[in-house]
Formats: C-alpha cells, structure tokens, sequence
C-alpha cells in the first residue's frame, strides 16, 4: 500500500489525540457529564421547594403571625435534622407547577446567614402586626417569591380570575433544548482552538517543525491534515454528546440534518483559521495557552451556551451576535429546535466559512516555519 | 577520460548575523563525495549554524552554498531530496510509536514500510519499534533521528551534534551505526560534536571553528604536524607564581586552568626547554605536585586555539 503523507499526517493526530486518557476525559467524558449535571439541575422542576427564614421578635408576634398566614391552609412540620419545626404550605397547582414554602423560625443572626447562604432568598418579620419581606429588589427569585407568599396570605393564590393556564409540552422549550445545541457548538470551538492551535505551537516549540519542514512533505497538507483531523474528532465527540442527549433527555434535530452538517463543519472551519493565525507566530507553549485562553473566555460567558444572552445590555447584543461561537450556537439551536433549515441559517454559514477562510490565508502568510 | 571530482557541498565566504551577533563569520569549506568532516568548537562557535545553513533553515547574510551545484534560492524540492539531518534537538511525538514515527517521515519521501523496517534494522531499534517515543531513553530517541536521517539514502547527511548528552555505551552504538555508513562510501557527512574522540574516530578531516570563524581545518594528522615542532611540559602547584617566570623565547604560550590548577607550557622542544624549567622551579622554590611532558593533542591545540575547552 502506497504510504500517503496526507494520511500519515491525520493519523499522528488521531492517535496522539486517543492515547492521551486526560483528552479523552476533556474532550468525551466532560461535556457529558456536564450536560447531565446541568439537565438535571435545570431540568424536571414542575415542584420547587423554597425555604423562607421567618424572625420572630417577641414571643406574641408568634401567634399574630400564624393568624396572618393562616390563609396559606399551613401544617406545622418538623425537621427530622434540625428537630425545629416549620410552617409548610403549597402554592399553585399542576398546570402551572407547585411550589413548596417552609417557612422556618430562626433567629435575626441565622436568618441573615441563610439568606447570604442562599438558603432563603428573603427574611420575614413582623412589623407593628404587619408582615414585612426584606429582600434583594435586584432578585427575581425574590420578588417572585414575595408575590407567591403575598397571594398564598391574602387568600387568592388558587383562584385565577381571568386567565387559564396551559403548560406547553412541546420539544424544543426546556433548559436542556437550550443547553445541549450550545454545548456541542462549544465543544466545537474548544476542541479546534486547542487542537489545532496548541498542537501547531507545541511542534514549533518541540522543533518537530523544523525536521518536518527540512523533508519534501508539503506545508499545506501539514496545515490540512490539522484541520481535517479535528473534523474527524469533532463529529466522533458531538456524537457522543448528542447521543447521550437523544438518550436521557430525548433530544432530537427537528430541522435540517444536512444543514446542522454543513453548520458544523462551517465552525471547525472558522476555529481553524482562528487557530492556524494564533498559531502562526507564538513559538512558546506559554505564551500560547494565554492566548487561547484570551480567546476562548470570553465566548464560553457571552455566546449564551449556558443562559440567554439576552441577559447582557441591549447596546452589546449585537457584539454578541458577532462572535463565532454566537453564530454557531444560534445556528445549532435553530436547527435542533425550531425546525431551521439551509434558509435560515446561510448567513451563519457563510460567515463562518468566510471567517474561517480569511484567517486561514493570513495564517499561512505569516506562518513561521523555522 | 578522467572523471573530475565534484564537490558535494561547497561554502564562500559566508556570513550570518543576527542583530548585533555575527554567528558566523566569513567561513568557507567544501566536502568531497563520501568524505566524513566534523566542526568541532565549543557552543556559540557557530557550528549549529552553519549546518542549518546548508539544511536551508536558515539563509546566510551573505556568501553562497551550493550543495552538488544547487542552491536552497532555486532548487529547494531537489535538495529536499539530496539532504538529510538530525537537528541538535527534536523532540518527537510522545503518544507515536518508534516505528509509526520513522513511517510518518517515511511518507514524505514516498517511501513504504519495507524501508521503515529496514532503517529500524540498521540503528538497531527493531525490538523497540512498537515503543512509545516518550518510553524510549536518549540514546534510543538520537537513534530513532539517525533512522529517519538513513530513510532516503541522501548523498549528505548533517548530523548536529548527535551524541551530546548520551552515556558512553550508547555514543559508541551511534558511532558504530556512523562507521558503517562510511564503509558504503555513498554518503558525504558533516558531524557536529564538542567530544575531540569522536571527531577523531569518525571523521576524515576536522574543521575546527570558534566565534563564527574557522581556525583551523585538515586531517588529524594534518593539523597536529602542522604544530608538530610544539610539545607540552604540564605541571600543577599550590604555589602563586607569576605568569611572566616560565616565558620566553621558545615557550609559545602558558596556558593556566585557574580550576585544576594545571598550568601548560607550549614548547618548541621538550629536550631544550625541560632543563631551564626545572631550573626555574629549582631557583624559585616551587613545589611541583604534578609533572608532565608530552606531544600536542588536538586537544592541547584546541585549547590553544581557543583558550577553552570543548565542552565550555
């Protein structure tokens, strides 16, 4: 068999890449685990609990305030833990999902610690016979609590005058649904910026560059093989991913397979050219993982792979839109959860490819080869 | 009809700088077909230069280099071809196997895996060619780069400094590997080394460079007749004596090692100059703990040339 220095070039990195047990955790085991801790947490929560710290100053107030929740139906509950009781009451009801209150008689000193702790997102107390809420106003979990107790108190909770609840069941609008497309795109760029990039300075640092460029082996297939390599690896790790979450969260690509194909592919071609252009200078390891890293963290924050990024000031968004892993997440998710195909996602793939393309030939023109 | 011997590689004049620093200096030398030179000096000679000069890795600031009449301007797929090295330090890829290594660069030359086994053969790495590179010791990794430097049977072969570092036992397999490739006559080599015995023992001629420039070039026997009328008194003593008591007229140099406490004489004749010595060290009371009288080495020569070691 004739012996092909292409093929030669993408097996050395295939087989550097799954001999190395701590890549293969990063690269398979992490992103798995990572979207089964995040499904979980995130995930599942028609019924909530809530714990409340409530401050009693005087030993009256205790019997003022059970008259004013007494609307709540509350049952007085012991914690088999703490052997403390609490006052535990429901609100809302199936359509539109249960929350469970203890509301917990502490002290002024552990009620502050709870709530620094996170375990209560509010204090109650009683203030001249009136309830009073000290919270975070910048807490939304807060303020909604606050409306959830208000009502529970005033009686109104479970009577909803003039609105019907429907939950709505269908694919695409869970946390999950948002994660898991934003996950893969990340491990798109990971996987190629610190493949390639690392993998191209760590030869010029090694020398190994410089043997290689002082034989008749071509130095764009040296290049290619890089790329074509992380291809292969990125399909074999968004495989994994995905199936694992076809499998546990039932996951599925309700748009275009091909489209997500080409998509994905158009995202290993712009990490690349990134990667080749970082890489074409940095002749130290070092100086590289910075630069990477420089790279790489602000995208994993701003792209919205973890929450919306619809949470950051309005006059960014469009930055944010900008970026690589933006433009593949965004794509990713249109296609697995809103049906997308090649028409709405042909400018992600344009860019990207474009980008990619661009970076590569600036790369290449001031790649150091010795 | 008379064949007319053609240079395998042929330096003028050439001179490299970097910034300030003049690596190299105005050096020349050629190299006949099957000949085996080493460039000798202790580091920032200019050794490692001057060879990634004629590799092409690095272009010379003037001067030319023509190697079988081609140059790295016009012809750099030819040479590719007619070249092969092993730099002063690769570190190959840890996670690849000896023998997926050499197939690798194997591959660059269009070679199969018959000549992958072959050349494993040669440096003797057969029984550990299913090794990882990280697994494999000093010795055995400058022998998997000697394996890939045999791959394509070049007509020069630059070996930069190939046994540096590596214990006693594993230079002599280095050598034996090279001592071979001298028998087959078809291949020309320059060796880099700062070991004098291994210059000696491999090499037909010796060029011996220091600051970027050539001191002196020949055959062993070349270099140390053409300083054949000088011998060397060495002694060592705990006594201060001054530098200026054992010159004159036929003392070519005093060479003091402040470490060992080795002082050197360069004489033109042991039979001559012994006498007034040792009259010197008389009159002056010197206490001797150490008297040597011999022929000039290529080390003694070096350390003339130079005033250090090799190893320096």
């Amino acid at each position: 068999m004739r012996n092909y220095p292409f093929i030669q070039l993408i097996l050395v990195q295939i087989r550097d890449f799954y001999r190395e047990p701590a890549v293969l955790f990063w690269s398979f085991l992490f992103p798995v685990l990572m979207a089964w801790g995040l499904g979980i947490a995130f995930n599942k929560k028609t019924e909530v609990t809530k714990t409340i710290a409530v401050v009693f100053e005087e030993k009256q107030s205790i019997e003022i305030f059970e008259k004013q929740i007494a609307k709540a139906n509350y049952e007085n509950k012991l914690d088999s833990i703490s052997k403390t009781y609490y006052y535990s009451f429901i609100y809302g009801n199936e359509n539109m999902g249960i929350t469970h209150f203890r509301l917990k008689p502490v002290s002024q000193q552990e009620a502050e610690l709870m709530v620094k702790r996170g375990n209560s997102s509010m204090i109650i107390k009683l203030e001249n016979g009136k309830l009073q809420y000290n919270f975070d106003n910048h807490n939304s979990e807060a303020q909604l609590s606050y409306l959830q107790l208000s009502s529970v108190f005033s009686g109104d909770a479970l009577s909803p005058s003039q609105a019907e609840i429907k939950p709505i069941t269908e694919k695409g609008t869970r946390y999950i649904d948002f994660l898991i497309p934003g996950l893969i795109a990340m491990n798109v760029m990971m996987s190629t910026m610190w493949g390639v990039s690392y993998t191209l300075i760590e030869a010029r640092t090694k020398k190994l560059l410089r043997r290689m460029i002082a034989t008749p082996m071509k130095r764009w297939e040296y290049i290619l093989s890089h790329i074509l390599a992380r291809i292969v690896l990125c399909f074999v790790e968004a495989t994994i991913i995905f199936s694992f979450a076809y499998y546990y969260f039932d996951i599925t690509i309700e748009g275009s397979f091909l489209a997500f194909i080409v998509l994905f592919i158009s995202g290993i071609l712009a990490f690349s050219g990134i990667s080749v252009l970082m890489a074409s200078r940095t002749s130290k390891t070092q100086v590289g993982n910075g630069l990477i890293n420089l790279m790489v963290m602000p995208m994993m924050l701003l792209s919205g792979i973890y929450f919306s990024y619809y949470n950051f000031p309005d006059i960014i968004i469009p930055f944010i839109q900008a970026l690589p892993l933006t433009m593949l997440a965004d794509g990713i998710k249109a296609i697995f959860n809103e049906s997308a195909g090649f028409q709405q996602v042909w400018k992600y793939i344009l860019v990207l490819n474009s980008l990619g393309l661009v970076t590569f030939i600036l790369g290449l023109r001031f790649y150091k080869w010795y | 009809m008379v064949q007319m011997e053609t240079q395998i590689l042929e330096l003028k004049n050439v001179f490299k700088n970097f910034k300030e620093v003049k690596a190299v200096d105005g050096i020349s030398f050629s190299l006949k077909p099957g000949e085996f030179v080493a460039l000798l000096g202790p580091n920032g000679a200019g050794k490692t230069t001057t060879v990634e000069m004629i590799e092409g890795i690095q272009k010379p600031s003037t001067g030319t280099i023509s190697i079988m009449g081609l140059n790295w301007d016009h012809h750099e797929k030819k040479l590719h071809q007619l070249i092969s090295l092993s730099l002063q330090e690769t570190r190959f890829i840890d996670k690849l196997r000896a023998w997926e290594t050499v197939q690798l660069f194997a591959s660059f030359y269009g070679l199969n895996r018959n000549r992958v086994d072959e050349v494993l053969e040669i440096v003797g790495l057969t029984e550990k060619r299913k090794s990882f590179v990280e697994n494999l010791s000093g010795g055995q990794r400058q022998k998997l780069a000697l394996a890939i430097a045999l791959l394509h049977n070049a007509p020069l072969m630059l070996l930069d400094e190939p046994t540096t570092g590596l214990d006693p036992t594993a230079r002599r397999e280095i050598w034996d590997i090279l001592m071979n490739l001298k028998k087959k006559k078809n291949t020309s080599l320059i060796l880099t080394t700062h070991y004098m015995e291994e210059a000696e023992y491999l090499c037909d001629r010796i060029i011996i460079m220091d600051k970027g420039k050539i001191l002196a070039q020949g055959t062993l026997d070349e270099l140390l007749s053409a300083n054949n009328s000088k011998e060397i008194i060495e002694f060592s003593t705990n006594d201060i004596i001054s530098d200026q008591l054992f010159c004159g007229q036929d003392v070519y140099k005093l060479i003091r090692d402040e470490n060992t406490n080795r002082t050197k004489l360069i004489v033109k004749s042991i039979v001559d100059q012994l006498p007034v010595f040792l009259q010197k060290v008389k009159e002056n009371r010197i206490v001797l703990s150490n008297l040597e009288c011999r022929k000039l080495t290529l080390d003694d020569l070096f350390i003339s040339m130079t005033g250090k070691h090799l190893g320096d």
